[in-house]
């Protein structure tokens, strides 16, 4: 046991959890119009109390419980965290408590599903959200979060790398939020008028937040206070102002002018997009894992979304999605093992199957994210039905599913 | 003169635009307002205590037209701020007389100060 080790977890744990409230809830909150950003926020907030609720009584003992023999699945021998207490478990992190290591990846699997918030915004049902959050958290993150991470799961047994979730936690969702935007239908009047962000100071204020949480994701990834953890937070770090700036010049050139909303995309994008890399691969290459981050990502808002006609109203799918699936083949290419022992070397440094096993990944995930979030929205759509009533949500979501309201005019 | 003041349901002000802008009236005064109609107002619940607001978020519109304009204004806000199915609260719009008009910047007056 290593006390250095486990005060960076458990700082690290807190940095997660800051990412989904305040971080995200903000960066969410401020896109949307004035009279959602109440169930933005309380969509947030009420992800970290159910999915906190749901891994520690069995999540985690399914994502990273003795596996059941095919690596698909964990089994419920840790349910209620029984065997998880202050002894190490070797197999995930030898220095450190377990109810550490178990803490810290609780916070991963309350901002997964919230990232999906993105793309039905400003047109669910709170029962259904409810319902929808806690079944996808069990029948996706769970078994995903086992297939990669395990001890067993059958893609960990492959070789895959996936450093701090960028297969778990960004494509899973990201894949998710356009199946699911896909699947509820645009909201009332898109495309015939404009949604303005309501409040951009909040999304810069949320994106700076998750650009400050995600040092824990990342570098407390390496699950200790090491050269491994220092070379995340470096790389983390580099790609991220890289793809921030990239971002913003891309529009500068494009549209006449760098916005601010444009910047904290990009940072966003590139944050997603070193989050699987950021432990295999060097700060020089991170620097250009942002920089395509930014160009993929904006080409999937700006253009491709719009082409497509699919409503991801805060681009869910675009940023995550599509930075993560980038992030998981720059892993194949760019990861060495002069970075991390226990890694690979990529593509790039003479070994094609890494390339492969990455390439592998991008494809099963997604099959299985869409596959499953299909069956649970109809099955949700069926029980409760997914998306509020129209006059609902003309009224918005605040008055009409919250009973409150976030400004008020007068007074 | 005219000066036509209508108050509106705040997501029909798109429509509103599209429709004037069709009898080419391009110029308006857009504001944020609460009012109290017919429609009835939301329950607010705050720590259990209960609200029910009276007041609703509306968007108000303040035009100044020539007279050849009235109706053709009057026609395109009922439009484009109609829900259609005869409810309350697609709110409603005032005409008054106007005494005059004066541009700022070049101190013009009356009708040709208006367009």
């Amino acid at each position: 046991m290593n006390t250095g080790d486990t005060a960076w977890v458990l700082t690290s744990a807190v940095l997660v959890l800051g990412m989904t409230i305040p971080g995200l809830a903000f960066f969410y909150g401020g896109l949307v119009r004035r009279k959602n950003v109440l169930s933005i926020l309380m969509q947030c907030f009420i992800i970290a109390c159910v999915i906190s609720l749901q891994w520690v009584l069995f999540g985690y003992s399914l994502a990273f419980g003795p596996d059941t023999g095919l690596g698909i699945i964990g089994s419920l021998k840790w349910a209620g965290l029984n065997f998880v207490g202050g002894q190490p478990n070797a197999d995930y992190a030898a220095t450190i408590p377990h109810q550490a290591f178990m803490i810290f990846q609780a916070m991963f699997a309350v901002i997964t599903p919230a990232l999906i918030i993105g793309a039905f915004a400003e047109r669910m049902k709170f029962s259904a959200f409810l319902i929808f959050t806690v079944l996808w958290a069990t029948f996706v993150y769970d078994p995903l979060a086992h297939w990669i991470w395990g001890t067993g799961g059958w893609l960990r047994n492959l070789g895959a790398l996936d450093f701090a979730g960028g297969i778990v936690v960004h494509v899973s969702s990201g894949i998710s939020a356009l199946t699911l935007a896909i699947l509820m239908g645009k909201r009332c009047s898109y495309a015939q008028q404009p949604f303005r962000p309501h409040n951009l100071p909040f999304t810069v204020l949320g994106a700076a937040l998750l650009w400050f949480g995600w040092f824990g994701f990342n570098a407390g990834s390496a699950l200790g206070a090491n050269e491994l953890a220092a070379n995340a937070f470096v790389a983390t770090h580099a790609a991220t102002a890289a793809a921030g700036l990239t971002w913003a010049l891309i529009e500068w050139r494009r549209h006449g002018a760098p916005t601010v909303l444009g910047a904290a995309t990009g940072a966003v994008a590139g944050l997603v997009a070193i989050t699987p890399a950021c432990g295999f691969v060097n700060p020089m290459n991170a620097i250009f894992i942002g920089i395509l981050a930014a160009m993929f990502c904006y080409i999937a808002v700006v253009l491709i979304k719009v082409k497509l006609g699919y409503d991801d109203s805060l681009d869910a799918f675009g940023v995550h999605g599509v930075g993560g699936i980038w992030g998981t083949l720059a892993t194949g290419l760019f990861a060495e093992k002069a970075v991390n022992a226990a890694g690979a070397d990529g593509l790039l440094f003479g070994n094609p199957h890494q390339f492969i096993v990455q390439f592998l990944l991008i494809i099963v995930a997604p099959i299985f994210a869409a596959g499953m979030t299909w069956i649970i929205f109809k099955a949700v759509d069926a029980l409760v039905g997914m998306r509020v009533e129209k006059k609902d949500e003309i009224v918005g979501l605040d008055l009409t599913q919250q009973s409150e309201s976030a400004y008020t005019i007068i007074e | 003169m005219k000066y036509i003041v209508a108050i509106i349901q705040p997501h029909k002000l798109e429509e509103v635009k599209q429709s004037l802008e069709a009898v080419e009236v391009n110029l308006m005064t857009v504001s944020n307002v609460l009012g109290q109609g017919r429609q009835k107002g939301f329950t607010e619940i705050y720590r259990g205590a209960k609200e029910v607001g009276g007041l609703l978020r509306k968007v108000r519109l303040d035009i100044a037209v020539n007279e050849a304009f009235v109706e053709p204004t009057i026609a395109a806000i009922n439009k484009g701020a109609r829900s259609g199915k005869g409810e309350v609260g697609d709110g409603k719009i005032f005409v008054l007389d106007l005494v005059d008009c004066v541009r700022i910047s070049s101190g013009e007056r009356g009708g040709i100060a208006i367009g």
